[in-house]
């Protein structure tokens, strides 16, 4: 195990407090790799979550550069840093947050043909993209390479997200499919969403991210958690496996492609 | 006819009910923004209008939410 010092005894004491992490949870944590996939609504909570517990090496994967209307949610980045590539700023805030942890900046759009390379040296993956295009390339990238996931989505005042132990429990393909046809469901660049919500689910992605590193409790295999900010509605279905999806079943998929539009040409 | 719906129950003065029916009824505007369960099977939406509910089947619409950033 790690030899803690004083001042990381310090840092990470009401976690070591918790009989379920404890010392040796707190090394898994500050050896553990996850991956952060947008540094956006969701990714900035959970990377600045991921940064104060002590995640040893966090990757961050963003192709673009802050925008004054990212303020009102995206909680890594400040009014100084419009302009500035996310990747950069975030990595600037964690830093100064913690900066015993090792950050590992993407300033790329993931990819069919990146994506691969790109998780393999991650423990586990946090999905908070803004397209369903990037959720479906990252389910299939994480079942291929058999990492585990959180999924995340928003809109106007709601939040779902489903933990994928890919192989084991139920992934995004066999509760979606596929990807809705192209404007049948709203985007939150026209439709809104309510900044404290993205903060109320990305803070649950860490929380599963951390709770998967430490064995903690019970990850959210197999269940989709939805809620609704207007009536603090929280709600939790359980899913089956489905043994005909897509993706994972069967047959599953054997190499990654592109849905449409190809996330590359995406612009957040 | 009770049917579960996202958990809560409701009762429906139908004697039968299609998904398709179902959704219009629970002003789901557009079939492609869920994923439908039905007594935790997930159902393809081209059987939407043929697969008929019964007395206490649990249905589940899970909304696609694309949002993120
Ligand atoms: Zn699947």
């Amino acid at each position: 195990m790690r030899d803690f010092s004083e001042e990381e005894l310090e840092r990470y004491s009401r976690h070591i407090l918790l009989a379920d992490v404890g010392v040796e949870g707190q090394d898994k944590i500050c050896a553990a790799r996850v991956l952060v996939v947008g540094a956006g609504g969701l990714g900035s909570p959970v990377a600045y979550y991921l940064a104060a517990a002590g995640v040893g090496t966090i990757g961050i994967v963003d192709g673009d550069v802050v925008d004054l209307s990212n303020l009102q949610r995206q909680i890594l980045h400040g009014t100084a840093e419009v302009g500035v590539p996310k990747v950069e700023s975030a990595r600037r805030k964690m830093a100064a947050l913690n900066p015993g942890v090792q950050i590992e900046t993407w300033q790329t759009m993931l990819c069919a043909e990146n994506i691969l390379d790109i998780v393999a040296p991650y423990d586990f993956v946090i999905d908070g993209t803004d397209n369903f295009a990037a959720k479906f390339l990252i389910n299939d990238a994480c079942v291929l390479a058999k990492k585990p996931y959180s999924h995340g989505g928003i809109l106007r005042f709601d939040g779902q997200t489903m933990t994928v132990k890919p192989g084991e429990s139920a992934c995004y393909a066999c509760v979606f499919h596929e990807p809705p046809p192209a404007g049948a469901v709203p985007a939150c660049s026209s439709a809104g969403v309510l900044g404290a919500v993205a903060g109320m689910l990305g803070t649950i992605q860490a929380a599963e991210a951390l709770k998967f590193i430490t064995g903690a409790g019970t990850p959210l295999f197999d269940t989709l958690l939805s809620f609704n900010a207007k009536t603090m509605d929280f709600r939790k279905t359980k899913l089956k496996r489905n043994p005909r999806c897509r993706v994972c079943g069967g047959e599953g998929i054997a190499r990654l492609r592109d849905y449409q539009p190809p996330v590359c040409d995406l612009k957040g | 006819m009770r049917i579960v719906i996202n958990g809560d129950d409701k009762t429906f003065a139908q004697g039968t009910l299609s998904i398709s029916e179902l959704l219009e009824i629970e002003n789901v505007s557009q079939p492609d923004q869920v994923s439908v369960q039905v007594n935790g099977e997930f159902l393809r939406s081209s059987l939407y209008g043929t697969i008929r509910l019964k007395e206490g089947d649990a249905v589940d619409f899970l909304y696609f939410m694309g949002g993120g950033r």
